[in-house]
């Protein structure tokens, strides 16, 4: 039945290797055609980097722009009697870079002989200009043009971060297929966060070469050609000399400011001491620069503003006398007596009222608010009477954005840390606690953690009589000029406003006649401030002072807290009351409290 | 002891010929498509050297082929078939990825592809079941018996998304044809593939429709009309038209986007040269320009620029028909055919069922391959990741068509010692 099968086999089998050979004769014998167009073939693609978008101040100032750099790409496969020695003269490397170079390239993941691989990246301008003339006795190698990043000013280096080529741990993690080996990628600050709105979109040239490497003109027309497309500028609230200004104070000081614009939540100025110039991580240099500074021990990368987490002292006075006024616990009339056997004070006073009890930053007068506080007596077991207090206390505080991360646009924020019952369950493995256990909040040290930037915040929702805006250093992205949407939002707290005008008061109290008088006191401003004094044992007190001004629409608000400078009175008032001065007068007139702030060195 | 003769008189010389022509017909084209300057033959971190290896090593393997009894063929046939299908069941879940197809299992530093050596197995186990006493390909048990074994693999291979491998088991029609099935299927199929084709040039399908219904008229009125035939045409006629509905379908929602994009580069190239019609373009170029005699070993530019993606795996064809021209590329295809045909030749000398279908499933798998490869490079077919057989780079392809053809010789040698049972 089978009979004839193998033949039709077979004669398919005949025929489709008549198929094949009758097709490759027409295109291999009878066309021209593909003859033609292999010589015109080689479609080179190359890669046009774009401009990333550029950074500006408040006023409009540059602070961040791109200078062109050149990189020398090769084709390996195209090198022709190639002169290692004359190389070295020309780009004045050593035999050994040279030969590092060459190792460098080939362990690339894209390193084709026959694709344009990258050999010498990031020639400044006067190498390239010297190297220009000569590239042409060396077949092969090509240049590419990119631009680094640069600086106007050595300043803002945490805020705005830095860019550099992207880690391959990155590129393998990279999904959208945007980025390929040696891109540059914004790695924090600014630069990270906005990296979507300020990379731009790269663009593609195909060109036409025929098989001696002799370029032919665009690939139909350009007809495929992308241009690429420059990233968006981006407008910070910073004020570059306000900024300038709060560094030169800072040298030589760990800590930092923050300044904001209470009506907008702009950040006016953001300085993280110690810093170093951001120009060190831009360009050629990269590599060493950034091994030197991120192991210097005094870590200028750690951006003490967003990241360091301190317990804030006296400051936090403020936030429990709203607290306790919102819950009704005490008036501003209310008096305690200062009686130092549980908690020391200092200062002679014996007995204010909470105006005075602020202005005195008096331990004793708020250990006995935070005991109303917890112990309202709304049950008879004072273990859980403490807990349903703390509930109320840890609602109200974290209203103030204490707790947790305010969501500011930059990478790596902290959130600190405002106590709440479960985390005192947890610290004392589920054994009872009571207020007596718990007081040292009272006076913000204990387990309160609390990063610069919430002390800012903090300053700024006073300055606001109750709300304020999420920080934020960008307030215009590209051409329509909004910042993001959620910076326009107002978030408020649970206390009711005519407190807030109670907290101003004595805010007001503590630098006319309080713990501030001599430091922070200018003559036509009424500044309203709290100093801090943050234990720090066995070292010094870390000093902080939160302050805006002027009383009335109020400009500025602002937090400086300086490492293991002593009273919060001293160094951190001066700061701040210096800060409010150049932005509301444009300059200082006190040599001497300026001559005292840069004097102080608290680097150990 | 028998077993211990020497049968090296009773190999088939004539293939074995033909083998050793085309893998160093190969490995010299591989080395001439990664070719640079000071590249070395023997180098092992390069594909030539690698190549050479696997040549070595399919050596040792042909070797081991020839020492086994030839009765283990057929004994372990669905042993060796259960273990594949099991490798291939691995693939998914512990299998790597390379160039968009999970289908590698890594071993140590060595990865294989279960999927090469399932097309050996699946010969074996369906080549055994055709061998079995009682089985008639025109009985409907028999007939579906064969079309699992065949789709097993398929199914597994599918997961992989590796609808190339997966097409090449469709290749054993052949040898249920050879057997006795009736050839509608085949027809059916190799319509549904020219009106799937049809229906992408094609932009109102409607035309097709009619088509379809005019040439059902047309064979109807001419041939015999009798009610089963008639029944029988018609309900061919519906599958084709539902394959023609289906092909939009199918394009959009069931192919993973590289395979359309290779579809769509097979109909029109030119829509975009440098996206997906790349492949398509490049490999037309380099073939086209190599001319009546070539541009001569290792003269290749096309190959050379990293222009013809692929060039030592799936496109090697490319470097043959560039260096070699027409002239090379006919004795390629002439080299194949022949082997092709001298083991049609042996299959039909055998003298049990077993190795007959087993010669027909070796023979379906190479002219699969052959045909769909070439007919790719040269523009005839959508670009399908298969691979030339002993010209494309690759250890466990090399191998598993070693393994294919050599066990057919093995069989051959004592095909005077089995009893007759055709």
């Amino acid at each position: 039945m089978n009979e004839g099968r193998k033949e039709i086999i077979q004669v398919i089998i005949v025929l489709v290797g008549f198929i094949f050979l009758v097709k490759l004769f027409t295109i291999q014998v009878l066309s021209n055609k593909y003859a033609d167009l292999a010589n015109s073939n080689a479609v080179l693609p190359q890669v046009e980097y774009p401009f990333r978008g550029l950074i500006k101040d408040r006023n409009g100032k540059l602070i961040v722009y791109n200078t062109p750099e050149y990189d020398i790409d090769v084709i390996l496969s195209e090198v022709k009697n190639f002169d290692s020695t004359r190389f070295c003269d020309v780009f004045q490397i050593s035999r050994e870079e040279l030969r590092k170079k060459f190792k460098e390239m080939k362990a690339r993941k894209e390193y084709s002989r026959f694709k344009p691989t990258l050999f010498i990246d990031q020639l400044s301008n006067e190498d390239f200009a010297r190297v220009q003339d000569h590239l042409d006795e060396f077949t092969g190698f090509y240049i590419q043009a990119r631009t680094t990043r640069s600086y106007t000013v050595p300043s803002l280096a945490n805020a705005l971060g830095y860019v550099s080529e992207i880690s391959k741990n990155r590129l393998e993690k990279d999904k959208s297929g945007i980025y390929k080996q040696g891109d540059y990628i914004g790695q924090s600050g600014i630069e990270a966060f906005y990296e979507e709105q300020l990379r731009g979109k790269r663009g593609m040239r195909f060109k036409l070469r025929n098989v001696k490497g002799i370029e032919k003109g665009s690939f139909n027309n350009g007809a495929y050609d992308t241009l690429s497309v420059p990233g968006q500028d981006l407008i910070t609230g910073i004020d570059l000399d306000l900024q300038r200004y709060a560094e030169y104070l800072m040298n030589g000081k760990a800590g930092s400011i923050v300044a904001i614009e209470p009506s907008s939540g702009e950040i006016l100025s953001l300085v993280s001491g110690p810093t170093y110039d951001p120009n060190l991580l831009s360009g050629k240099n990269y590599s060493s620069n950034f091994v030197q500074i991120s192991t210097d021990s005094l870590k200028p990368l750690f951006n003490r503003p967003l990241m360091a987490q301190y317990r804030p002292g006296s400051i936090f006075k403020i936030a429990q006398a709203m607290t306790a006024l919102q819950e009704g616990v005490i008036t501003p009339e209310t008096r305690i007596r200062c009686d130092r056997s549980i908690i020391n004070c200092h200062g002679p006073h014996s007995n204010e009222d909470l105006r005075g009890a602020i202005a005195n930053s008096c331990n004793p007068y708020f250990h006995g608010v935070l005991r109303r506080m917890l112990n309202k007596g709304k049950v008879n077991d004072p273990f859980k009477d403490t807990r349903i207090g703390l509930e109320e206390w840890d609602k109200h505080i974290k209203s103030f954005g204490f707790g947790s991360r305010l969501g500011i646009d930059l990478p790596n924020e902290k959130g600190g840390l405002v106590p709440s019952p479960a985390l005192y369950d947890r610290l004392y493995g589920g054994r009872p606690w009571k207020f007596s256990n718990i007081y040292s909040i009272a006076i913000g040290e204990g387990e309160n953690l609390v990063v610069p930037i919430q002390m800012a915040n903090f300053a700024a929702t006073i300055a606001n009589r109750g709300f304020y805006y999420i920080p934020h250093l960008v307030k215009g992205i590209g051409k329509d000029g909004k910042p993001m949407a959620k910076y326009s939002e107002k978030h408020y707290t649970t206390i009711d406003p005519q407190y807030f005008e109670v907290a101003v008061d004595a805010m007001q109290a503590v630098v006319d006649g309080g713990t501030a008088t001599y430091r922070a006191k200018l003559k036509d401003i009424v500044v309203c401030g709290k100093t801090g004094t943050v234990q720090n044992k066995p070292l010094p007190d870390h000093a902080v002072f939160i302050a805006f001004a002027p009383r009335d629409n109020p400009k500025i608000a602002i937090s400086v807290y300086v490492e293991d400078a002593g009273a919060g009175g001293r160094a951190a008032a001066s700061i701040a009351s210096l800060m409010i001065e150049k932005y509301l007068l444009g300059q200082t007139n006190r040599p001497m409290i300026e001559e005292y702030v840069l004097k102080g060195k608290f680097l150990n | 002891m028998r077993r211990e003769e020497d049968i090296s008189g009773k190999l088939d010389w004539y293939s074995i010929g033909l083998y050793l022509a085309l893998i160093t017909m190969g490995w010299i084209n591989i080395y001439a498509a990664v070719y640079f300057d000071g590249l070395s033959l023997f180098d092992l971190s390069y594909n030539p050297g690698k190549q050479l290896m696997f040549i070595v090593v399919s050596g040792i393997l042909i070797l081991g082929i020839i020492i086994i009894d030839m009765r283990f063929y057929e004994a372990f046939a669905y042993l060796i078939y259960g273990v594949a299908l099991f490798l291939l069941l691995m693939v998914p879940l512990i299998g790597k990825e390379v160039g968009g197809n999970k289908n590698w299992l890594g071993i140590g530093m060595f990865g294989i592809q279960p999927s090469e050596f399932a097309k050996v197995a699946t010969a074996l186990a369906i080549a055994k079941f055709i061998g079995t006493v009682g089985f008639r390909m025109d009985n409907m048990r028999s007939q579906l018996s064969v079309f699992a074994l065949m789709c097993a693999p398929i199914a597994l291979i599918f997961l992989q998304k590796d609808f190339g491998t997966a097409m090449v088991f469709a290749s054993f029609l052949v040898v249920f044809y050879r057997e006795g099935m009736s050839p509608f299927l085949i027809i059916v199929g190799f319509c549904s593939a020219i009106i799937f084709i049809l229906t992408l040039l094609v932009s109102n399908q409607i035309y097709l429709h009619i088509g379809v219904a005019v040439v059902l008229v047309t064979v109807i009125f001419f041939g015999k009309r009798k009610l089963k035939r008639i029944v029988l045409l018609t309900a061919g006629a519906v599958m084709l038209s539902l394959v023609i509905e289906s092909v939009d379908y199918v394009i959009n929602n069931v192919l993973p986007q590289h395979h359309q994009n290779r579809l769509k580069a097979l109909i029109n190239p030119d829509s975009d040269p440098l996206g997906f019609g790349w492949n398509v373009t490049q490999s037309k170029i380099a073939i086209g320009s190599g001319g009546f005699f070539g541009k001569g070993f290792l003269e290749g530019t096309q190959t050379k620029f990293d222009f013809v993606p692929e060039q030592s795996t799936d496109f090697i064809f490319c470097t043959i028909g560039e260096e070699w021209g027409w002239v090379g590329s006919l004795m390629v295809i002439g080299l194949f055919v022949a082997l092709l045909l001298r083991i049609i030749f042996i299959a039909e000398r055998q003298k049990n069922r077993f190795a007959r279908a087993y010669g027909y499933g070796v023979a379906s798998i190479f002219f699969f391959h052959f045909a769909v490869n070439i007919a790719m490079t040269v523009g005839l077919f959508p670009v399908i990741g298969i691979p030339l057989p002993f010209f494309s780079y690759g250890g466990s392809s090399l191998l598993a068509f070693t393994i294919l053809l050599f066990v057919l010789l093995k069989l051959d040698a004592h095909r005077s010692q089995v009893l007759q049972r055709i």
